[in-house]
């Protein structure tokens, strides 16, 4: 088990009622972890289309998850 | 630094400034404005959210590779995050290069990386009093336009 903070953005956080919060998990991948997830939060958007980040930097669905890691959820960028 | 957020009005006059140098012989700037309408609905409100620490990495990197992609003089981009209403000035680029060609593709390309990359959110809300959290992804198929004309700025 690692322990991780999940950051979620735009409506992510809405759904999710937080921006912020730290989860204890057996994932070892972002996409295991985002599955965990998706057993208790309704995520609105199809998996393909989220955006990842680890550490501030952006990462593939299949990026490898360590304890003390912060993990950012993020729906289609929409600036402009 | 060639990207930043700002939560206060953005200052056209202040970015360009520092961008005149004698070896450039143009100039191409783009300013995203917020529309009163979207796809057909009035819109009252647009909030910008985004996760600033990784969009600063993010819109620094792509202004980089476009600067040096198209051998520009000068490029900066900064986007307005808060909330914004019709009329506001939501994104603003800047190009310049010794010919004119280079100052418009670059200002362009900055313009859509900037769009499908960095991540910024937007939430608009409408004069019906409900709200959308806008997705560039999503298909609009009552309209034939692709995703570039039918999203914001």
């Amino acid at each position: 088990m690692s322990q991780v903070t999940i950051l979620y953005f735009g409506r992510l956080r809405e759904d999710a009622g937080t921006h912020q919060e730290e989860v204890n998990t057996a994932a070892s991948t972002i996409a295991d972890l985002i599955r965990e997830r998706a057993q208790t939060l309704d995520f609105p958007y199809k998996i393909q289309s989220l955006r990842f980040a680890r550490n501030e930097a952006l990462c593939p669905a299949d990026e490898s998850i360590h304890n003390g890691d912060t993990i950012a959820f993020m729906p289609p960028m929409a600036g402009g | 630094m060639l990207f930043s957020l700002t939560e206060k009005p953005i200052r056209p006059d202040l970015l360009r400034s520092p961008m005149l140098n004698q070896e450039a012989g143009g100039f191409c700037v783009f300013e995203g404005w917020v529309r009163n309408h979207h796809l057909g609905r009035g819109v009252t409100r647009l909030d910008y959210e985004a996760y600033q620490a990784l969009a600063l990495k993010v819109g620094e990197k792509i202004l980089h590779e476009i600067l040096d992609q198209h051998s520009l003089t000068g490029i900066r981009a900064e986007h307005r995050i808060g909330s914004l209403v019709p009329g506001d000035l939501a994104i603003w680029v800047g190009a310049c290069a010794p010919h004119r060609d280079k100052a418009f593709e670059a200002c362009r390309h900055a313009v859509d990386e900037i769009k499908a990359h960095v991540p910024i959110w937007k939430h608009e809300f409408y004069t019906d009093g409900s709200d959308e959290w806008v997705d560039p992804t999503a298909c609009h198929c009552a309209h034939s336009h692709s995703s570039k004309t039918t999203e914001g700025a």
